[in-house]
């Protein structure tokens, strides 16, 4: 625990100090006080906001977390020459990754809206939302990132493979569900699209967050389903639970190549 | 949050460790880069590991210190007669010198030792005689991306030895070091067996071998193909410069 510790606030420093991290955080509290101060109301700037979260937040997770391990190779052999437990290393590379990148959005998002739910308070529970999903969508993101990175050997094809996830999770899986909703457009789909939303974060995120927003009608017969079962508590509680373990699985996927690896 | 202050102390030695090698093999994939080594790296001995590229120099210290994985029927490797499969906690004795001084670009070299010494059980002593060597105190707060080449090198030959280590093992060592540097470098070297470390280095430079190597292990296509003294392999290659008897080995092995 105390090697896990030394590793995580090394890597905290480290990464906090980037230049990398503290433009992120720059360019999302600009694009937040910008829509803020143009875009109307809070509720308005959030809504616009949600895409930002959908599709920046996992980019970045993904890119700046595969780039960075590819950096820190030579660094991570020098830590495993010491004597500490390749878990103790690898979840300080998580932790120290995932936490600022958190930290960036909260005070990039977070931070403008907070003063917006003075004037209006109504602003609040899609704000948290919007912050958890994000939140979520970071450590997902950065899992794959850790996950790629231990995997594929060669950086280029590393990076390749990163932005490939990003691009499946975000534009790719959408098309296919897209071609399987016209395809069979006879049939009824609204059970199948439910457990293919389930199993891209990205997706789930959306939905999450266009529910929170109320705007499921938009999204017709398949937005008053999905209204059905996220409208409650529970449902909010199993999606985000969904999306936990979306950041468990390739964490733990990475988490036994890197116990396995040669470096 | 500030790094633990660095005090020199007392430095007493641990005791130089023998390496023993029984049987090593390692393959990635279809490519047997160890065709099952056996040797000993005496304790309070430093030996070169010699030989060309590819020949399996690096996977071999690297199995040593457990970067590289070696499967179950594989071969053994003992520190001291213990085998060192698995655990973590026989690294307290190793100290490690990799070819490439990378270390995080934010940190300073200061927070870089913390970490390192965090690393290790509380009150291990401290050797801290390459920073004064190097003059590297002023150069400690400042973080890794200010630091050349040659400074980030000489940190790294510092948290090889930091801890006094019963083995430290130097890959490639020198390499980016300036002649001063690489001098004072040599020096701790020579110095090491007398305090209780053993020392085991790679280099292509067969000069510096000769300068600070009393054995030498001579790898071919993952296989010893020696293991002795400097001067026993001159005899046996009946040549008096070191270049002129490894060349003659490496035609012999082909």
């Amino acid at each position: 625990m105390t090697s896990f510790r030394r590793v995580l606030s090394s890597q905290l420093r480290n990464v906090i100090r980037s230049r990398w991290m503290v433009g992120h955080a720059l360019l999302l509290l600009a694009v937040t006080i910008l829509l803020l101060r143009f875009g109307g109301s809070g509720e308005r700037a959030l809504l616009s906001l949600v895409n930002l979260v959908l599709l920046l937040v996992p980019l970045v997770s993904v890119v700046f977390g595969t780039l960075y391990v590819y950096n820190a190779r030579e660094f991570i052999e020098l830590l495993l020459a010491q004597p500490v437990g390749r878990g103790s290393v690898y979840l300080g590379l998580f932790g120290g990754l995932a936490l600022p990148q958190t930290v960036a959005l909260w005070i990039g998002v977070g931070g403008p809206l907070v003063l917006q739910t003075v004037a209006e308070p109504a602003v609040v529970r899609p704000l948290v939302m919007l912050l958890a999903v994000g939140t979520c969508l970071t450590l997902v993101f950065t899992a794959f990132a850790l996950c790629v990175a231990v995997l594929v050997e060669e950086r280029a094809r590393g990076f390749g493979a990163a932005l490939l996830v990003w691009l499946g999770c975000t534009v790719v899986y959408d098309g296919l569900i897209l071609l399987l909703l016209t395809t069979f457009r006879d049939y009824p789909l609204e059970t199948p699209v439910l457990i293919l939303t389930f199993l891209n974060p990205v997706d789930l995120a959306r939905v999450v967050l266009l529910l929170t927003f109320d705007v499921a009608l938009l999204m017709g017969y398949t937005g008053s389903v999905f209204s059905d079962l996220f409208g409650g508590g529970l449902g909010i509680v199993i999606a985000f639970g969904t999306l936990l373990v979306c950041a468990a699985i390739p964490l733990a996927a990475g988490f036994r190549w890197f116990g396995r690896k040669d470096f | 949050m500030t790094a633990p202050p660095m005090a020199a102390g007392p430095v007493p030695a641990s005791g130089a460790a023998e390496v023993r090698i029984e049987g090593l093999r390692k393959r990635y994939g279809r490519l047997e880069v160890l065709r099952g080594l056996d040797f000993t790296v005496g304790a309070g001995r430093v030996t070169a590991i010699v030989g060309p590229n590819a020949a399996g120099k690096s996977t071999l210290i690297k199995s040593i210190i457990g970067l590289v994985r070696i499967p179950t029927g594989q071969g053994r490797i003992l520190l001291d007669g213990v085998p060192i499969d698995g655990g973590v906690r026989y690294r307290e004795r190793i100290g490690y010198m990799p070819q490439a001084a990378r270390f995080p670009d934010q940190l300073t070299a200061r927070e870089v030792l913390a970490l390192v010494r965090g690393l290790r059980p509380a009150g291990t002593p401290v050797d801290l005689e390459l920073i004064e060597r190097f003059d590297l105190e002023p150069m400690l707060d400042r973080p890794i991306r200010t630091l050349s080449g040659g400074t980030r090198q000489k940190l790294n030959a510092v948290v090889a030895f930091l801890f006094r280590p019963a083995l430290v093992i130097l890959d490639e060592p020198t390499a980016g070091l300036d002649p001063i540097a690489s001098g004072i470098f040599k020096d701790k070297v020579l110095a090491a067996p007398r305090l209780g470390t053993t020392v085991l280095l790679t280099s292509h430079i067969l000069s510096e071998i000769e300068e600070l190597a009393d054995d030498i292990v001579f790898l071919v296509d993952g296989r010893v193909i020696f293991q002795g003294s400097i001067p026993s392999l001159l005899e046996r290659a009946q040549a008096t410069r070191l270049e002129k008897a490894v060349a003659t080995l490496m035609a012999g092995s082909r």
